[in-house]
């Protein structure tokens, strides 16, 4: 940790950094500068203790047994959910259904809300910052019962207006559906305008909040979202479980996801009843240890001073942004005000894989491609970027490192 | 710098990348395949003229990509024109291999030569497909033009 570091802000990332064992790893003889924190973050130890201990002690299924063990795991289950309950303000614990992750989540929405209420030529509206996450269902909708995508554009600062997206809703629109934070950009969404706006005209909102989740305070009766979807494995928990926030009544109007075990009421030979949300949406045994895991990574967050965390989370972006200024190959794509922790671009005359191999060599991981965004690189005109993405462990020494890597890439490349 | 980065980004693969050979659209193609790699967008289209002896008679490619793929697919149509349809398929099954690490058969010593500036992609396992798209498109151009994937 820098000393600049110390002065921007209060928050003790040494302490952070010990959490994380794989931060003091090396690859190729060089310590590992993790930036690609967007794709999946790593996890503290009181996560991987927690999932650990969870199943060295109390393991069992949930909500099938009478046995002891049965009744201890399904209690943290359920305590899980009631932790993720409080972390997104949520006004009820049946609000938070846990799905195998965000995508899974958005498909839950795309076949149990969306689908049956949809016509031909009903719309959908969507910014062109989505991820493919929050495309492909709807083009399975597209595709399959001829819904029509409306898409949002934003500015070419990467901003979204929410003048634009009122103005691609109307009377056939079905569904909002906009991300929290651009994976790509990290610009954030004016995200209860929105809400506020599509709620005028009857339109419910889906966010995205993959990202969001990480890097905001989630308050979604402030938001007043009809839908947040969000995933454990970038928020420092484990992969195999995400969650769908959904307010009660919708919840309470849509039909199953996938059929199988706990999610049903009564089965017959010739009809089946189904189960209340949430348990009507997790058919199957769920992502229980995973579920310990997230817990205790909302935990980990939670207990942090999150202010102090995206103010540090801030420090490094903007440490970072004025640090590329000196190499006039290279191309900031996404400079809205106040975006989040993600900075990706273009260098001139250097492929973005070419770029991210020399990187990785140094020690420094960023990711290098179109990110699950393609309809977004076409708006930019780039097949690809490259990405750093900074997290909680993060340090101004390793953008240090990532920018003195730049350097060299450029000197090998050209 | 890492020796095996300074193999990888040799100055004959820069030159190639920076100045591909045979880069443009051919008029009169017979064969016309596009290569496409879904883990980064890279697009590459090949047109070849086969001739009524089976030979390859001239060769072009169109593309967007990086460094490893761009040198790759120049290095390609320096390397196959004049060769029969079964010639340039055994070239692209050596350089496969050469690019995996693995072993390398049936190459004389002058093509084993050339394609010698790619072994360096094995140390790179993640690059191995930007290396290889160019000549699975080529290979989908010959067998009568569907779009080739690298995966």
């Amino acid at each position: 940790m820098t000393a600049q570091t110390k002065i921007a802000t209060a928050f003790d990332v040494r302490a952070v950094r010990e959490d994380f064992a794989i931060l003091s790893r090396s690859v190729y003889g060089k310590p590992l500068v993790y930036l690609d924190n967007a794709a999946s973050a790593q996890k503290p130890r009181q996560v991987l203790d927690a999932m650990r201990d969870f199943a060295t002690s109390e393991y069992a299924n949930v909500h099938r047994g009478v046995h002891f063990l049965s009744a201890t795991a399904t209690e943290r289950y359920e305590a899980a959910r009631e932790t993720v309950r409080k972390f997104l303000n949520a006004a009820s614990k049946d609000e938070i259904v846990f799905t195998k992750g965000g995508t899974e989540a958005i498909n839950l929405v795309a076949h149990s809300y969306a689908l049956p209420r949809i016509q031909p030529d009903d719309e959908i509206v969507l910014t062109v910052m989505e991820h493919h996450s929050n495309i492909v269902p709807w083009h399975f909708l597209r595709e399959r019962h001829g819904a029509v995508l409306r898409w949002v554009d934003v500015r070419d600062d990467g901003s979204l207006a929410v003048e634009a997206v009122d103005a691609a809703i109307g009377p056939k629109t079905k569904l909002v559906a906009c991300t929290h934070i651009s994976n790509v950009l990290g610009t954030i969404t004016p995200l209860k305008e929105i809400a506020a706006r599509a709620h005028a005209k009857g339109v419910p909102v889906l966010a995205d909040g993959c990202q969001g989740a990480v890097h905001e305070v989630i308050d979604v009766r402030d938001l007043d979202v009809d839908f947040y979807a969000l995933t454990a494995h970038k928020l420092y928990g484990p992969t195999g479980i995400g969650v769908l926030y959904g307010k009660k009544a919708l919840l309470k109007a849509m039909r199953p996801f996938n059929g199988g075990g706990e999610m049903i009421h009564e089965v017959t030979r010739d009809a089946v009843t189904y189960a209340d949300p949430p348990a009507r949406f997790e058919a199957g045994t769920p992502p229980i240890i995973e579920s310990v895991g997230l817990a205790a990574a909302i935990d980990y967050v939670s207990a942090l001073d999150r202010t102090a965390a995206k103010a540090h989370e801030h420090d490094l972006l903007a440490y970072a942004r004025e640090g590329v200024r000196q190499f006039n190959w290279l191309r900031v794509i996404g400079d809205a005000p106040g975006k989040s922790s993600i900075l990706s671009f273009e260098a001139e005359g250097m492929h973005a894989h070419d770029l991210a191999t020399i990187l990785d060599r140094e020690g420094v991981a960023v990711r290098a491609g179109h990110h699950c965004a393609q309809p977004l690189m076409e708006r930019f005109g780039v097949a690809s970027t490259t990405r750093a993405s900074f997290g909680l462990y993060n340090t101004r020494a390793e953008v240090d490192v990532m920018i003195a890597a730049l350097a060299k890439a450029r000197e090998i490349l050209t | 710098m890492d020796d095996s980065l300074r193999e990888l980004y040799q100055e004959v693969i820069l030159d190639h990348s920076r100045h591909p050979r045979h880069f443009g659209k051919l008029a009169g193609a017979t064969n016309t395949a596009q290569g496409y790699n879904p883990l980064c967008g890279d697009r590459v289209t090949i047109y070849l003229i086969v001739g009524k002896d089976g030979r390859i008679a001239d060769v072009k490619f169109e593309g967007k990509g990086c460094a490893i793929s761009q040198a790759s697919a120049s290095l390609m149509t320096d390397l196959i024109v004049g060769r029969s349809v079964a010639e340039a398929e055994k070239l692209m099954d050596g350089f496969v291999n050469l690019v995996r690490g693995e072993k390398v058969e049936g190459l004389n010593e002058d093509d084993r030569e050339t394609l010698n500036v790619m072994a360096g992609v094995s140390a790179f396992p993640m690059r191995v497909k930007c290396a290889t798209l160019a000549w699975h498109t080529m290979k989908s151009a010959l067998e009568g033009g569907e779009t080739a994937k690298t995966e």
